[in-house]
């Protein structure tokens, strides 16, 4: 039997409705089940105070440092890489071999899953080097990791500056690295920006990578060479190994809410970034 | 691209001598056993207590980590839990800190109270499928074991015997999550460190003998191991002390006290 | 000086756009040397093929864990490409677009939560649903399938939606001036257009679902067998390493980083598809 058009039409709405209310629904199943579950257990103390027993009792500020510290120092690393790559790509040099092999490492280095992160950290930051599990060590495998990102970004953004700006920093006689320095990245600014938080929103994230590398001590950490434990490291041992559901669900809940501020951030930014541009 | 390469790898090495956390240093790494890792946790919060000059440093990933860490250095003390340690581990100086039970767990809902040797051998091996055929209800079984690598898991096996694991046996990384499994799956079936037991699941007796620190210390409850400190053999500073505090009365006062058994 | 300053940073950034690929050579290199020389000593074939996997008494089939990460994969797409398709077309051509404007950041937002979250929900909700109406153990092939599905549908809705969009205008007013209803120019006309662009969004999101691990460890149960249904309890290749990684030395240690080789390769043969896919929508448009 052929549905006539009309009908067909309907239908395909009907379905294709139908499912991206399903997604939806989903999604937001998720968060509100995390955050009522979450959001009721959260009160000062237990984001200012450190854990006793493992995480039963007590709060998670060790955990708050934790997944402050990890990403800036895993951005700090990948910064510098990344907006020096994107610099390169669209300002010192044109497409040829040399920026298709480039950008071909980039997008494989994107695909890489973190349990291969986690594992290379392993083997060579935290056992060929004797960097043993520590901030340092976490921070250098994710810094690998959001590397892409902030490549891509950084590109996009750099791409967007018009035109305009570099002749007149040319026709002002300053050098090429003098007009990137003064006329380009200033404008790129918020692009990479946009980059930096979508990234930090990925480490925070990141359980794989960070338990092989990073470790995960309770303690506050003292130095880079100190152990950390980030929250969503904090959640799967404390949901895994049942040690208190409850807290649990206040650290999913404080981890979610991080990530959702940050992304949603990032997000707001890249509107008023792509906005501004059109304008 | 070599120069570049190496440079970078320059400074990662330079940045990783920068570390001072020598062998005899203030600040030692305890790693290994998971079974011990809480224990661990408090015996070294109470050493810091009184050692406010020391850091140690607690992590967990299971007795071969833990002596593997030991004998590269990674760790300065390793945690074990094995009835045999391997042969590798012979370079170490071995000292037993504590001895665990093991206790072979269901859920609160299955009736089943007693099981023998054999028969946890037969359930463990697949030979035995359905609760009915260990004496209880006619309901499937769910075996629940821990990984390959797991101390716990090797001391289970060593003392049960003759164990080849059911292929569609669900693998659990540590104390834990076997713990949650079996209290979610009321047809479940698994084993733990006593000192982990809670009343999310219940303990069966094995051959007649109940899990409890009384029966081990009486001698009526053959699942039992040892749980072993690892030092290189020439140890000193805050490694060597730890584990001499951990010997010490205090510290066997403290594994009592949490339910875990003294050395002795 | 000005010349040296000026030479200087074109060295130094030269330098640093080649740490991408610098160090994507570095992770290849460490993880093969750590596991390729373990799979030849065995053999390829009693690596991939057997399906012992007993590391203690010296047998290291992994054929279980490839067999599951590709049943994972699979049931992860059947969850996930329909659905996030269906979301990509209804976004794209059957709502006013201030409703698209806040709908798609929004399912991207969620792209960000933690794998954690989503497999302790599956443990949670998931598990328990199947263990008590369909029977097994719950952690299984397909509660694993069911996560995952859902956790790259941020992946595959993203991607399509942008080919989607990016199918010009005129394509769809000549269908629609044609006579067309919506839905006729949607499956005659842009989905055409826009099918390598989709299909690469697919392939990176089972490039998602092959590597993701810590959602799978918790609700796939890591049984070492070759699932007869989708009740049963499975392994993935992420899951072997992650959870036996902690506590592996010697040869078993090796088997792991060899688990770790063929995932690397499996994923660098996936992410070639989708870079092929998407240069052909490039040449295309």
């Amino acid at each position: 039997m052929r549905l006539n058009p009309k009908a067909a039409q309907v239908l395909a709405v009907i379905v294709l409705g139908g499912a991206t209310l399903l997604t939806l629904a989903v999604l937001v199943f998720v968060i509100v089940f995390v955050l009522s579950k979450g959001l009721p257990v959260l009160n000062w103390s237990f984001l200012a105070d450190s854990p006793r027993e493992m995480g039963k009792l007590g709060g998670i500020f060790p955990t708050l440092v934790g997944t402050l510290i990890l990403p800036v120092a895993a951005i700090a690393i990948a910064l510098p890489l990344g907006v020096g790559t994107a610099v390169y790509l669209t300002e010192y040099t044109r497409p040829g071999p040399a920026t298709r092999a480039i950008r071909f490492g980039t997008d494989c280095l994107a695909g890489i899953p973190s349990i291969i992160f986690g594992l290379f950290g392993y083997i060579f930051f935290v056992t060929i080097l004797h960097m043993g599990w520590c901030i340092l060590s976490g921070a250098l495998t994710l810094s690998i990791m959001v590397l892409p990102t902030i490549i891509r970004t950084a590109e996009e953004a750099i791409k967007a500056v018009p035109r305009s700006y570099r002749e007149v920093s040319y026709s002002l006689g300053a050098t090429r690295w003098e007009t990137v320095w003064k006329a380009v990245l200033p404008n790129a600014l918020p692009g990479i920006v946009t980059g930096v938080m979508l990234s930090v929103g990925r480490c925070i994230g990141e359980t794989a990578a960070v338990i092989f590398t990073a470790g995960a001590s309770l303690r506050l950490p003292h130095s880079a060479f100190d152990s950390v434990r980030t929250m969503a490291v904090h959640f799967y041992i404390l949901a895994r190994e049942g040690i208190s559901t409850e807290n649990a669900y206040g650290t999913a809940a404080v981890l979610v809410l991080s990530i959702l501020i940050v992304n949603s951030v990032s997000y707001w930014m890249m509107h008023r970034f792509i906005a501004g541009r059109s304008a | 691209m070599k120069p570049i390469l190496l440079s970078l790898l320059g400074v990662v090495v330079a940045l990783g001598s920068g570390c001072g956390r020598g062998p005899s240093g203030q600040s030692i790494t305890v790693a290994g056993s998971t079974a011990f890792q809480p224990f661990a946790e408090k015996l070294a919060d109470q050493y810091m207590q009184s050692h406010p000059e020391a850091t140690i440093t607690v992590q967990g990933g299971g007795s071969s980590l833990g002596i593997q860490s030991a004998l590269a250095g990674t760790a300065q003390v390793g945690m074990a839990d094995l009835v045999t340690l391997p042969p590798e581990a012979s370079g170490l100086t071995a000292m037993v800190a504590a001895r665990d039970g093991i206790a072979v767990i269901v859920n609160p809902l299955n009736p089943l109270k007693d099981l023998s040797t054999g028969q946890i051998r037969d359930i463990f091996n697949g030979k035995i499928r359905n609760w009915k055929d260990a004496g209880g209800e006619d309901r499937p079984i769910r075996v629940v074991s821990r990984e390959t690598g797991s101390g716990t898991r090797s001391s289970f096996e060593d003392i049960i015997g003759g164990i080849s694991l059911l292929k569609e046996s669900l693998v659990q990384d540590s104390n834990g999550t076997i713990r949650e499994t079996v209290a979610n799956d009321r047809d479940s079936i698994g084993y733990l460190s006593l000192g982990l037991l809670n009343d999310k699941v219940r303990a069966v007796k094995v051959d007649g003998g109940v899990c409890s620190d009384e029966a081990i210390l009486a001698g009526h409850y053959k699942l039992v191991r040892p749980i072993y400190l690892l030092t290189q053999a020439n140890a000193s500073g805050v490694a060597a002390d730890f584990v001499a505090y951990v010997l010490s009365s205090l510290g066997q006062d403290t594994i009592r006290r949490n339910g875990l058994l003294p050395a002795k | 000086m000005k010349g040296t300053g000026e030479k200087a940073a074109e060295w130094i950034l030269r330098g640093l756009a080649f740490s991408a690929l610098a160090s994507l050579l570095l992770i290849a290199v460490f993880i093969f040397k750590e596991g390729a020389p373990f799979i030849f000593r065995l053999g390829l074939k009693d690596f991939l093929l057997s399906s012992d996997w007993r590391p203690h008494e010296g047998h290291f089939g992994i054929s279980p864990m490839i067999v599951a990460s590709f049943w994972v994969t699979l049931g992860a797409m059947l969850v996930g490409a329909p659905l996030g398709i269906a979301g990509a077309i209804f976004l794209n051509e059957f709502v006013p677009i201030q409703v698209r404007r806040i709908v798609k950041p929004m399912i991207e937002l969620l792209a960000g939560i933690p794998s954690v979250v989503f497999g302790f929900i599956g443990v949670m909700v998931v598990a328990p649903l199947i263990r008590n109406h369909l029977g097994g153990p719950g952690l299984s092939l397909l509660a694993a399938s069911l996560i995952l599905g859902i956790m790259i549908l941020p992946t595959i809705i993203s991607i399509s939606s942008d080919a989607i969009a990016s199918v010009p205008r005129s394509y769809r007013e000549g269908a629609l001036a044609l006579g067309a209803t919506r839905w006729q120019s949607v499956h005659m006309v842009v989905l055409k257009a826009a099918r390598s662009g989709i299909v690469a969004g697919i392939i990176l999101g089972m490039g998602r679902a092959v590597g993701e691990t810590m959602a799978v460890i918790m609700v796939a149960g890591n049984a070492v067998a070759n699932p007869r249904s989708p009740l049963e309890s499975v392994r993935t290749m992420t899951a072997n390493i992650a959870q036996e990684m902690g506590s592996a030395t010697g040869m078993h240690r090796q088997a792991l980083f060899a688990t770790g080789v063929v995932l690397f390769i499996s994923i660098m043969v996936l992410n070639g598809l989708a870079m092929a896919a998407m240069k052909k929508r490039e040449v295309k448009a």
